[in-house]
This record gives structure tokens, C-alpha cells and sequence, in this order.
């Protein structure tokens, strides 16, 4: 409510203000003040360990280490924006992986079809469990706290029913020794290429499309979305079902990586994705966010984490840091909301 | 619950109309019905003589129909330009265009055109709308529904959030719609401001029309006394 307006904003003579150009908008966007503390984490401990931290084998590490999270950061970006939260995204990674296993030994070879397969069944797995998802929170109206809870268990239940609780070991070791350690040029991993690609694909749909802008507007204002005409439910279920597809094309990744469907190795995925997207500027409460922030906040852990190392403070303090930014990260976002409120 | 129990309303062009009514005499349930929110269970919408279904705000759209919601239906996270044009987003041309790339410039300039003409002044149109006041997101409500809209505007209590100025600014606002030839239906509790404005206008008590009054006929005290039951003209 504003009771105190001013006379002079409602002048019809006033003029609207052109739009500014990229460049102001970029250096006014949200995500560039996390850019420019992962930046001052870099330099910090570039001075500190300049030799074994500048390096192009280590950001190489650090940047393969971040890519399967990044993957599933990117997805879980589009369902926080519509105030939304996945918590199946790791379960679904590793149900994925279990599947796309499955199949590539079912059909055998050691070749790019039997991959192709692979990839094909690990894309359609997290489809399925994304879409259902998306059915059960637009369609039958639960929560998505809860929706997404209950599938965590049950794809990483499913997994375990599927191999008996031990770790399928065995993949074409085409797809290890390409996608999982190969490089380009001998220089940047697959893996960080995919992921990147991913980031940059789906930063811009979610910047300059339609679809994009459905779901912020859902998220802003789900109702006023509905009375504008747009089909809330139908996006909702696509919004799920891509977090579900990149879900599984992480999980390929991480089967490409490892070698192994690492079970029992991604019980904090989806809270480790949730904190890089909250990190990088996203509102829990919907209708803000990009994916360059959840690019920045999916580094900022991952270089902390490597930074720690090198310099020989104990790791363990990395999670300690992460969970001080996050906290951080969210207080930031409710002053930016209660100034604007009490206009 | 039944809101509205056999509830009739018209609106005739170019006409403003004023639909007034107690608390919960269900004025915004009546527009909401009209602009395809709500689905009436039962009855008969007459749209330009021929009968009508509306379904969804889709097809309301689809008649000229717009609304100005009382909570103004906007996405406060997003800039007016979005605003307006939400639902609506005008695309790129050629390949990109089909791929679902936005047309943002142009979406901008268009909104800029429809505050300027509307004279709604906005200092940033690039903010969202939360950062904005009362009068300015109000302005951005009725510049969305008088940009789309081909027949009749609804405006839900449009004054209920405003200052004096802003207030006087809406009420011109919807003479210049009226002058444009379409129909403006205003929900209203306020009897200065629907005296000054409204050509016709239509009580509504508990549900149902209980009276349809010329300005020029009726006093305040008559629109009154057939809100709260004390006159009755339709049975």
C-alpha cells in the first residue's frame, strides 16, 4: 500500500526511461556480486599458493569436480525460480546411472551405438521420474517438498532393488576413456564441456525465451500467470521434467566419470545443488535467479573446497564456509524483498 | 457455497457501468465468473446478442474481454514491459523467433508507447514491479487490460490502494477508455467517485441484482438504501 506517494509520479507528461543497455544491466544483475566474490576467493588464494593453485591442471580439477553438480544446479535453477524445490535430483542422478549400466551391459559392445544407448536410457529415466514429479505438483496439487521427498526414496530405492544394493561395475570402457577422462585439444574435459554446454543452453532459454519467461512469472505470481492466460500446469510439468532429464544426463556423466554407479555416493546432491542455486542470487520464494549465479555459486563451494586443500587449512573447514554463505546468500535475498515491500 | 444466486448484470457500449454492491454481496465473484476465473454452475452469457461460453481467461481474452483484478494480478518480480505483455510476449521474427527468443526491445518501446499514452509515469520501466508504489503498479494493471482489451474492461476496485491524485489520474483514465468505445464496468465502493464516472449503474445485494439505475435519475441515498435492502426495485 502507498499512502505516501508523491504527486509528481503520477504526472502524464513524465517520459518512461529507455531501457539501459546490456552492460548496465549486467553490472547492476544480482549474480555479478557472487561473480565478483568467487573472483575474490581466486585471487585470494592465488597470492596465498600462486604456484600449485594457478595452474591449468588444477582448475581442470576443480572444474570437473563441479561439473555433475552444475548439471543438476542448472535444473534445480528453473524449478527455485518458479518457488519451487527438488529434492530427487541425486536419487534420480544414481537410479539414472543404474539404468543407463544396465542397459549398455545388457546390450554389450564397447562401442559409440551401445553408449548412445546408455545415454538414451539415462535421459529417459530421469525423464520419467521428472515428469512424474511435475504430475504430482501441478496436477494433483502436493507440495513439492513432499512430492519430490517421496520420489527421492523411491528412485534410490529402485536403485537398489535393480542391483541388490552392490554397485554395477562394469561400463564400455569407450565411455570412460572418452567422455569420462578424455579431453579436447588434451586440454578441457568432456565432462566440463558438457557441462558448460548445458549451463549455457538452458542460461539462455531461461534469459530470452518464452519459456524462460513463463517461469518467472510463475514464480513471481502463479495466479496472475494463470488469469494472463498461461498454461501454469502444463509448464510446471515441464519445469519438473527437466530437472529430471539433466538429473540423468548427470548421472551419465557421473557413470562416464567414476566407472561405477556410485550407489551410496550422492546422499547430498540435492542439497548441495539447492545451496549453489541459493548461493548464486536464485529466491527460494520464486520469480528471481539466473543460471550464471548458480554457475558462480556451484564454484564458489568447489573453489573453496580446492583452495583449502592447497593451502593446507583443513578441508573440513570448506563446509563450514559453504554453509556460512548460504546463510549469507538467503539474508541478502530477505533485505532485498522487505526493502521493497515497504514501498 | 453459492456466491451468486441468480445474479444478472449487462453492460451496453461505450458505456462506463458501475457494478456496486456490499461486502460479500459478490461483485468480484460476478467478474471473475465474466472473465472466465470462475465457471458459473448454471446461466446464460449473452456476448454482442449471441450466447456465450467462458471457459477460461483465455476465451474471456478472446471476446476483448479484460481485467483489472483488485489485486492486480501482476508478477512483481518482473519489469512493466513484462507485465503487459505477459501471456502475450511478442517473439523475434524468422527461425529464432520460432525457437521462443523474446522481442524485448520491442516489447519495451510498445510498453513505453501504451504508459506514455496512458500517462503513467514510470521513472525506471526497467525495475521490477515491486520496487514501484501503489499508483504505479496500479497504472501498469490498467495499461495491461486497456492495451488488450477490444470490447469491455472490468476494473475491480481500481481506486481502493490510491492516493487523491492517483485516483483523480484513474478516473480519467477510464473517461479516455470510454471515449475510445469501449465499456468499462467498475467495481466500486466509493459513491463520489462511481457518481462521477459511472452512465449507468447496477446494485447487487447477497447474490442478486436488486437494482439497474441512470446517474442522472438517482441519488446517493437511493444507491444506498438498495445496497443495504432498505429499496427494492427488481424481485
Amino acid at each position: 500500500m502507498s499512502t505516501a506517494t508523491t504527486p509528481d509520479e503520477a504526472l502524464p507528461d513524465e517520459e518512461v526511461q529507455p531501457r539501459p543497455p546490456w552492460w548496465q544491466r549486467f553490472v547492476t544483475g544480482s549474480s555479478t556480486w557472487i561473480g565478483l566474490i568467487l573472483v575474490g576467493l581466486i585471487l585470494v588464494f592465488s597470492t596465498l599458493e600462486y604456484d600449485s593453485f594457478v595452474s591449468a591442471s588444477n582448475a581442470r580439477n576443480v572444474a570437473t569436480d563441479a561439473a555433475v553438480l552444475l548439471v543438476l544446479a542448472v535444473g534445480m535453477t528453473f524449478v527455485i525460480v518458479t518457488a519451487g524445490i527438488d529434492l530427487s535430483v541425486g536419487a534420480v542422478l544414481v537410479f539414472s546411472g543404474v539404468i543407463s549400466a544396465r542397459l549398455m551391459n545388457a546390450v554389450g559392445g564397447n562401442d559409440w551405438g551401445t553408449i548412445l544407448i546408455g545415454l538414451a536410457g539415462a535421459l529417459g529415466a530421469g525423464l520419467a521420474w521428472g515428469t512424474l514429479n511435475g504430475f504430482l505438483i501441478a496436477k494433483a496439487k502436493i507440495p513439492a517438498l513432499i512430492v519430490t521427498l517421496g520420489t527421492l526414496g523411491m528412485a534410490l530405492g529402485g536403485a537398489l532393488l535393480i542391483t541388490g544394493g552392490v554397485d554395477e561395475r562394469e561400463v564400455p570402457f569407450k565411455l570412460i576413456d572418452t567422455i569420462g577422462i578424455g579431453r579436447v585439444f588434451d586440454q578441457i574435459p568432456y565432462l566440463v564441456i558438457i557441462a558448460f554446454t548445458v549451463a549455457i543452453v538452458f542460461g539462455v532459454v531461461l534469459a530470452a525465451t518464452r519459456f524462460g519467461r513463463n517461469t518467472y512469472a510463475i514464480g513471481s505470481n502463479e495466479e496472475a500467470a494463470r488469469r494472463a492466460g498461461i498454461n501454469v500446469d502444463r509448464h510446471l510439468v515441464k519445469v519438473y521434467a527437466l530437472a529430471g532429464t539433466l538429473s540423468g544426463l548427470a548421472g551419465f556423466m557421473n557413470l562416464a566419470r567414476f566407472g561405477t554407479t556410485t550407489i551410496g555416493g550422492h546422499n547430498t546432491d540435492n542439497l548441495q545443488a539447492i545451496a549453489a542455486v541459493v548461493i548464486g542470487g536464485t529466491s527460494l520464494f520464486g520469480g528471481v535467479g539466473t543460471v550464471l549465479g548458480s554457475v558462480f555459486g556451484v564454484f564458489i563451494p568447489a573453489v573453496l573446497q580446492n583452495g583449502f586443500v592447497i593451502t593446507g587449512v583443513q578441508p573440513f573447514w570448506q563446509q563450514v564456509a559453504v554453509g556460512a554463505v548460504l546463510i549469507g546468500a538467503v539474508y541478502l535475498d530477505q533485505l532485498r524483498r522487505r526493502s521493497q515491500h515497504q514501498r | 457455497m453459492r456466491a451468486l444466486r441468480g445474479a444478472n448484470f449487462s453492460v451496453l457500449p461505450g458505456e462506463v457501468v458501475a457494478l456496486v454492491g456490499d461486502n460479500g454481496a459478490g461483485k468480484s465473484t460476478l467478474v471473475k465468473t465474466l472473465a472466465g476465473v470462475h465457471r458459473p454452475d448454471s446461466g446464460e452469457i449473452l456476448f454482442e446478442g449471441r450466447s456465450v461460453q467462458i471457459g477460461s481467461p483465455l476465451e474471456a481474452r478472446a471476446l476483448g474481454i479484460e481485467t483489472v483484478y483488485q489485486d492486480l494480478a501482476l508478477a512483481a518480480d518482473l519489469d512493466p514491459a513484462a507485465n503487459l505483455f505477459m501471456g502475450r510476449e511478442v517473439l523475434r521474427g524468422g527461425l529464432i523467433g520460432k525457437l521462443g527468443f523474446l522481442n524485448n526491445s520491442e516489447m519495451h518501446r510498445r510498453a513505453a508507447e501504451a504508459f506514455t499514452s496512458l500517462g503513467i509515469g514510470l521513472q525506471d520501466s526497467t525495475a521490477p514491479v515491486a520496487t514501484m508504489s501503489g499508483g504505479q503498479r496500479q497504472g501498469v494493471a490498467v495499461s495491461r487490460a486497456v492495451t488488450w482489451a477490444s470490447k469491455v474492461v472490468f476494473m475491480d476496485e481500481p481506486t481502493a490502494a490510491l492516493g487523491v491524485v492517483q485516483t483523480r489520474h484513474v478516473l480519467d483514465l477510464i473517461r479516455s477508455v470510454r471515449e475510445q468505445g469501449l465499456s468499462v464496468v467498475l467495481i466500486s465502493h466509493n459513491m463520489p467517485e462511481v457518481f462521477e464516472v459511472a452512465d449507468r449503474i447496477e446494485v447487487l445485494r447477497l447474490g442478486e441484482r436488486v437494482a439497474q439505475l441512470k446517474r442522472q435519475d438517482v441519488t446517493m441515498e437511493d444507491v444506498v438504501g438498495a445496497m443495504t435492502g432498505a429499496i427494492k426495485q427488481e424481485a
